[in-house]
């Protein structure tokens, strides 16, 4: 077996181009594998950690002027490939279009922990732009002492070197070390910190940074060329299904293989503690073999949960796992007691589900002692540590070769799959292809957990906020985390046990609001069973920040309508009261986004809801506004509804997004990408929710856990990119995370519209018709 | 097992195959194609579409002995590396996030303006109401269908 079969092509070229050769010669790294594998003696393993602190792991210059650059992050399809390429190209003096981007494969590139918490261009393009000035400097040395010119009097364009005085005196990349290493040493406590002696470029001077060229990746997804993880064909490769407990943490108490043994292509039944799989010769024969294969089991003790219609009421008298010390500012209680108006409400946000767009998948190659897995895990670093511990192989014998996917959301920052996958190819000596089927992927994947709020303001007589309470429970904490070997499903399932479950507090809102007296307390409670659960929690687009913010500012908005004010006007008088926090000029950002948002929309002062007109008609339209930050990306939402009052339907007719994530790398990638978020969010406000009995997830599908739809969607978007301070006098802005912010107040923005439409406030997601519908006609 | 026939972009192609077997698997696993994907294998998501004989159909849910016609798939839209009109807008649009879903929302449009060159909005939202995008790309789909629309009938 040759070592490059299954890898993507953008890899496999290289590796067996220029990296292959260029790396053995480095000494960074063996590929090739099986060649050189056959010595048990050997004293590292074939995929020792790219070393971060060389500048030749991050880029590689070709001969004919070329440069590929490698990073340890991955793309689902946001365009931060992209992105990294502009800032890189624009760092190294370099054409934007002689450049490529490898991502996210452990053996070929670093680990920046792959792609989550929309810390790509924030965080994670900081070490590659250093690298890449470093690069650039030290080029310019090299051609010093080649052109004998001092680098002073040396300028760089497009990769070519020339004397200023005499630019016929001149030398590329290329011709300086193409095909040859750098040799350089960086410095940095950690990946993240990783520097040269070069300064990176100031703003003014980045050429292809914020400029929108064309996404690199999208011509092979639409002409059907690309190789994406699900595609990977190995020699010898077999197929495998899950047989998945029909209850929650039922006990597995026998397999008849009889029922599967003379079935077509059939290999073998797998099966370790509660897990249990089917590995067939072909991928169909598996799904059958699996459908077909007679399990019996054991129900637990006592219920794993709640039914869904129950879970609010179980939240309500559940006592906590955990209990954070409130936040507390000024003297809540004396100033709620001494106000003029007291309002309070509950709100509700059920279980909502990852539900990627195809199940989770993987293919594991176990051949000469290695395990190889070919994955579109986000998090691909942590799933090659989780897998070498799971299954007690030494890490440098492990890696994972990150491939496009599906779109999960934060679902594939605890991959299943490839853990299985690898598992089952150790156990039968064969790579083995591992894909979840629809009912097990909507039903098992991690869950987005369900929020209960219970908030409470005051108002003084003037109708100024002066007391805030906010206490949120949530169930549970995201307790399934990052690719651990003892918390993915299968290792679960195995019987394997965290001592203390992760632990947590509920989010609490985000805003620069100034109200003198506040209490804020976000405690956590779970439900009876935690682990071998189809009610597991994990990271969910922006994990907590939906949950939180959707009570938070649709309860500001009760608080502008029992104050008899404009919501857009409330809240800017709770902005421009005196605060002292304004880190990163956050107020002042705000206040410019609320200000930009309602300009677009061309917003008219008045209180809500709207006076309902005389007649008859179905159709209420209204207005709602909210606004949110996550880290220093601050954003604010008008979206206008029609509600149909005969069905309770409600259709976001149009949206107007103001986005402010500081330094724009490229407009067109980041307005794509606010727009997606910004109907991810409008999917949640309006269908999302996963339903369960007592005993098991009874969404299994797209019509029991519906998504948004061509014909949800609004007539006109807008998205007004505010990119920076409105301040003039300060530095520039840094870039900011924008892969999850636009979506956070996206679903109160439509509960306020909707309660402008109709005057009545609904307090519990998801907006379905029926809700709706039963919420205008109350009995 | 029985051996089954397909034509499949202007090729012939025949499989020794179970012909209850869908035709999804058959395509992706037999004949190397990558532009049909597995979504949901119900029929509800559209990410497995193929054309037969011009018709948006579901290959997760078709079994093979089904199969009654000359089968396109995304690969076939440009098989001289020109790219059909469809397929241009989607570049110029830049469509895709993570792209798992454009076959099937390329192929349906497809269908739809072989059909109806001329759509209405609300016919293209009639029309591709049934095929499912996780990453919302939708309104970016519905752009690209008109700008399509507008080169392939100039």
């Amino acid at each position: 077996m040759t070592a490059s079969i299954g890898i993507p092509r953008q890899v496999e070229e290289l590796l067996t181009t220029h990296r292959r050769g260029f790396l053995k010669s480095a000494g960074l790294l063996l590929v090739g594998f099986a060649a050189q594998h056959s010595s048990a003696a050997e004293p590292t393993g074939p995929y020792p950690d790219p070393d971060f602190h060389q500048l030749d792991s991050w880029i590689v210059i070709h001969e004919n002027n070329t440069a590929t650059f490698y990073v340890g992050k991955t793309d689902p399809g946001q365009g931060t490939g992209t992105g990294f390429r502009q800032l890189m190209s624009d760092e190294l003096d370099i054409a934007f279009d002689r450049t490529t981007c490898i991502m996210g494969s452990t053996d070929i590139t670093v680990d920046q922990g792959g792609s989550g918490g929309s810390t790509a261009m924030e965080r994670d393009s900081w070490p590659m732009r250093r690298a890449a000035a470093e690069a650039r400097r030290v080029l310019l040395e090299m051609a010093s002492a080649h052109l004998a010119t001092p680098a002073d009097q040396l300028a760089v364009t497009n990769a070519v070197i020339a004397s200023i005085a005499d630019p016929s005196k001149n030398i590329t990349y290329g011709q300086l070390i193409g095909g040859k290493k750098f040799n350089i040493a960086l410095t940095g406590a950690s990946v993240n910190a990783v520097t040269g002696a070069a300064k990176v470029k100031p703003v003014q001077q980045l050429k292809y940074t914020g400029q929108s060229p064309l996404r690199d990746d999208i011509p092979a997804k639409v002409d059907g060329s690309l190789k994406w993880a699900v595609d990977v064909k190995l020699p010898g490769m077999v197929h495998a299904r899950n047989v998945k407990p029909p209850f929650a943490c039922a006990r597995l108490t026998g397999i008849d293989e009889s029922t599967v043994r003379n079935l077509p292509g059939f290999i073998k039944v797998v099966s370790k503690g509660n897990y249990v799989a089917v590995v067939c010769e072909r991928e169909e024969q598996a799904i059958a073999a699996a459908r077909k294969l007679k399990t019996t089991w054991e129900k637990p003790a006592t219920a794993p949960f709640p039914a869904s219609e129950d879970l609010f009421t179980y939240m309500r008298a559940a006592t906590a796992t955990s209990k954070p010390n409130p936040v507390v500012v000024g003297q809540p209680d004396s100033a709620f007691s001494g106000a003029a108006k007291v309002i309070e409400a509950e709100y509700e946000v059920p279980f909502q589900g990852h539900t990627a767009f195809a199940g989770a998948h993987a293919t594991a190659d176990p051949s000469n002692g290695q395990m190889t897995v070919y994955s579109n895990d986000m998090k691909s670093y942590g799933m090659r540590n989780g897998v070498a511990q799971f299954l007690g192989m030494p890490r440098d014998t492990v890696r994972v070769v990150w491939m496009q996917g599906p779109q999960g959301f934060g679902r594939t920052a605890a991959e299943d799959a490839g853990f299985e996958a690898a598992w089952i190819a150790r156990e039968i000596g064969r790579p083995v292809r591992m894909q979840w089927m629809r009912n097990e992927e909507t039903a098992w994947d991690t869950k987005g957990p369900a929020f209960l709020v219970r908030l409470r303001g005051a108002l003084d007589g003037d109708g100024r906020l002066v007391a805030y309470e906010y206490a949120a429970r949530s169930c549970d904490y995201n307790h399934v985390g990052y690719n651990e070997h003892d918390t993915v499903l299968i290792a679960q399932l195995m019987g394997s046990r965290r001592a203390k479950p992760a632990s947590g507090s509920a989010s609490l809102p985000s805003d620069v609001y100034a109200i003198p007296n506040r209490r804020m307390v976000g405690e956590v409670v779970s439900l009876p069973a935690i682990w071998e659960t189809p009610l597991r929690t994990g990271n969910l687009r922006d994990p907590n920040g939906p949950q939180s913010t959707f009570p938070a500012e649709s309860f500001i908005d009760e608080l502008a309508a029992a104050a008899k004010a404009d919501p857009l006007e409330f809240r800017m008088t709770l902005l421009t009261a005196a605060t002292t926090d304004d880190t990163g000029f956050r107020r002042a950002r705000s206040i410019a986004v609320l200000k930009a948002a309602a300009k677009a929309y061309g917003w008219d002062p008045r209180p809500s809801p709207k006076p309902i007109p005389a007649g008859k008609q179905d159709m209420l339209t209204g207005r709602g506004i909210a606004y949110s930050f996550r880290g220093q990306t601050i954003v604010a939402v008008v979206a206008e509804v029609e509600v149909n009052r005969q069905t309770g339907h409600v259709w976001a007719k149009r949206l107007v997004c103001a986005h402010d994530c500081g330094l724009v790398v490229n407009p067109q990638t980041l307005h794509h990408t606010v727009e997606c978020a910004l109907l991810h969010g409008l999917s949640r406000a309006i269908h999302e929710e996963v339903q369960f009995d007592t005993e098991r997830v009874t969404s299994v599908d797209w019509v029991s856990h519906p998504t948004l739809r061509h014909a949800d969607i609004p007539e006109r978007i807008d998205i007004v990119l505010v990119n920076g301070d409105p301040n003039p006098d300060r530095p520039d802005l840094p870039p900011y995370g924008s892969g999850e912010a636009a979506l956070k107040p996206m679903l109160a923005s439509v509960a306020n519209a909707i309660y402008d439409a109709t005057g009545v406030r609904i307090r519990r997601v998801p907006f379905r018709d029926a809700r709706v519908l039963a919420a205008l006609n109350p009995l | 097992m029985s051996n089954i026939t397909f034509k499949v972009n202007g090729a012939t192609h025949t499989v020794d195959i179970d012909p209850a077997t869908p035709l999804l698997y058959i395509l992706r696993n037999d004949l190397g194609m990558q532009g049909p994907h597995f979504g949901c294998g119900l029929g509800q998501c559209g990410a497995c579409t193929v054309l037969i004989n011009g018709a948006a159909v579901r290959s997760c849910i078709l079994p093979a002995s089904a199969v009654k016609g000359e089968i396109t798939t995304l690969e076939g839209l440009s098989p001289k590396g020109h790219l059909h009109p469809l397929q241009q807008a989607w570049i110029d649009e830049q469509v895709p996030q993570c792209g798992f879903c454009q076959n099937g929302q390329i192929l349906t449009a497809k269908a739809m303006l072989d059909k109806n060159p001329h759509p209405t909005d609300a016919q293209i939202r009639q029309s591709m109401n049934a095929t499912l995008c996780r990453c919302m790309s939708y309104y970016r789909i519905q752009a690209a269908i008109k700008r399509a629309a507008k080169v392939m009938s100039a």
